[in-house]
């Protein structure tokens, strides 16, 4: 249970969000080139750190905008937020 | 067995005031060099150790455990068995445990107070209905005992059930495996432990994983808090923590870890003698011999490591149980708590072989993976040991999320997820 700083909105309880999961998973340019190891990739595999991690949240009981969050996993503190289509800042690995 | 509980046992150490019973299991330093290593002393991965000792006569096996045995998923799961699963390959390796649960007790000289009260799922919407009966038929087919229960009967049943159609979801019937029931968790663990300890497995506490040395496409051993334990072959059961151990070998394994909460009430009189989930509504009870009413509650949607989990969560969940059953709406809960529990796309876990040589994974049990513990250790031993599934464990191999052969089990599956 935390609190989520919604770029558009503010600052939200997290139970108003719904989490997208790992971020920057780029979608495939040319799907019918994929082997079935790289779909499997795409699809299943997840980095699932425990640590910092990059993710994709979405403001669902609010404005409904999706947005990333770099949030330690081990202890849940959120430490940037930042939006669609901007790059990742570069301080957190 | 050295030392064989039994009544003479009781009655000779109760002349010594019970201060001489001998040591459970050892507490040894790590040797220099294991035939095999398990990554995780939890239920699942002390019973692996013990059949890999019983069954493959393998006798120099180390469990490395990063806390104290038991002290994860094990000691914080709703203790629910059960095996009334929809598809063939999951019912194959759910009742295998089940089976394996009924002589437990017998088998390690140890009591984990197996109990088949029975498990009563609950439909609540016609979809439900539906879903439910289809499952039951599916269990028929694969030797499970199943039975459906109309609204009358889940009443009769469980008495305490509000069934009133004028709830918000109201009781449409459900359907019960008498078979299933509850176990002692912590008991599990610690019967493993000393069957396991009592065959030579060193059982090394406090000591966590830092890395996995690798030759080329082949393990050699494992860098610990201890030092560096030589070994070819590892199987790892860190339930959440199983991307992290995947990450050190340059794996990636198809799981998010998210925190699953439970929590238990004050004690009380016998109230409810079964254990009823409802999927739907997400509130699953049950009754601990203390007396304590023990319920489960869902995952977060999020990654998270911090074994807590969110408030809402356990919100809606006593607001279910609370229509459910509102006998118990002055009931006073006494503790919460959360584990960290690794899930799978298809609510389904991987026991299989890698491409890494001598590297095992037993994992993404998710929200589910106490009933399994007996059948889970003894197919990963076999696996382990021969370098090759069983055939109750083929179909839940890493390969299947290239393929495409899914498991899918998110119906049976108690937690939506």
């Amino acid at each position: 249970m935390f609190l989520i700083n919604c770029p558009f909105c503010g600052e939200r309880d997290q139970s108003e969000f719904s989490s997208g999961g790992e971020a920057h998973i780029v979608r495939p340019k040319q799907p019918t080139e994929l082997s079935d190891d790289e779909w499997a990739e795409y699809l299943f595999m997840r980095k699932n750190i425990k640590g910092i991690q990059f993710e994709r949240w979405n403001h669902v009981h609010g404005c409904r905008k999706w947005f990333n969050v770099v949030r330690d996993t081990s202890n849940d503190k959120i430490l940037s937020v930042y939006k669609m289509g901007e790059k990742p800042p570069v301080n957190y690995k | 067995m050295k030392n064989k509980y039994s009544l003479f046992s009781l009655i000779k150490n109760a002349f010594s005031q019970h201060e001489n019973w001998q040591q459970a299991w050892g507490n040894p330093e790590p040797k220099k060099e294991y035939d095999a290593i398990i990554v995780g002393g939890g239920g699942h991965g002390l019973a692996t150790a013990y059949y890999l000792a019983k069954k493959h006569n393998l006798k120099n096996i180390a469990v490395l455990e990063k806390g104290w045995i038991g002290g994860g998923n094990t000691g914080r799961n709703t203790t629910i068995i059960r095996s009334n699963y929809l598809w063939d390959a999951s019912a194959g390796l759910y009742d295998h445990a089940l089976k394996l649960w009924e002589n437990l007790s017998q088998e390690l000289n140890y009591n984990v107070m197996f109990s088949q009260r029975g498990v009563m799922n609950l439909a609540h919407n016609l979809q439900d209905v539906r879903d439910l009966k289809r499952r039951t038929h599916a269990n028929r087919l694969n030797g499970i005992d199943a039975v459906w229960l109309n609204t009358e009967e889940v009443k009769k049943f469980c008495p305490i059930i509000n069934t009133s159609p004028h709830i918000r979801y109201p009781v449409l019937g459900g359907t019960l495996q008498r078979r299933a029931g509850t176990a002692r968790h912590d008991a599990v663990a610690w019967g493993y432990a000393r069957g396991a300890s009592d065959m030579g497995v060193d059982i090394i506490q406090n000591c966590e994983v830092k890395g996995i040395k690798r030759n080329r496409d082949r393990v050699e051993g494992l860098e610990t808090t201890k030092g560096f334990i030589k070994t070819n072959k590892i199987g790892v059961v860190a339930a959440g923590h199983s991307s992290v151990i995947a990450n050190m070998a340059g794996l990636k394994l198809p799981l998010e870890s998210k925190p699953l909460q439970a929590l238990v009430s004050e004690p009380v009189k016998p109230i409810i003698d079964t254990v009823v989930m409802s999927n739907a509504v997400h509130a699953y009870v049950s009754q601990s011999d203390k007396g304590e009413l023990v319920i489960g509650a869902g995952t977060d949607s999020y990654v998270s490591y911090t074994q807590r989990g969110s408030h809402n969560i356990v919100e809606e969940t006593l607001k279910a149980i609370l229509e459910l059953y509102p006998i118990f709406s002055r009931m006073k809960m006494l503790r919460q708590w959360g584990g960290i529990v690794d899930i799978c796309p298809d609510a389904s876990p991987i026991i299989s072989k890698t491409n890494i040589k001598g590297l095992y994974f037993n994992c993404g049990w998710g929200t589910g993976g106490f009933k399994a513990t007996p059948g889970s250790g003894d197919l990963f031993a076999h696996t382990i040991a021969n370098d090759e599934p069983h055939k109750l464990n083929a179909a839940f191999n890493l390969n299947r999320f290239v393929s495409g052969d899914l498991v899918d089990e998110h119906g049976a599956a108690a937690v939506a997820h």
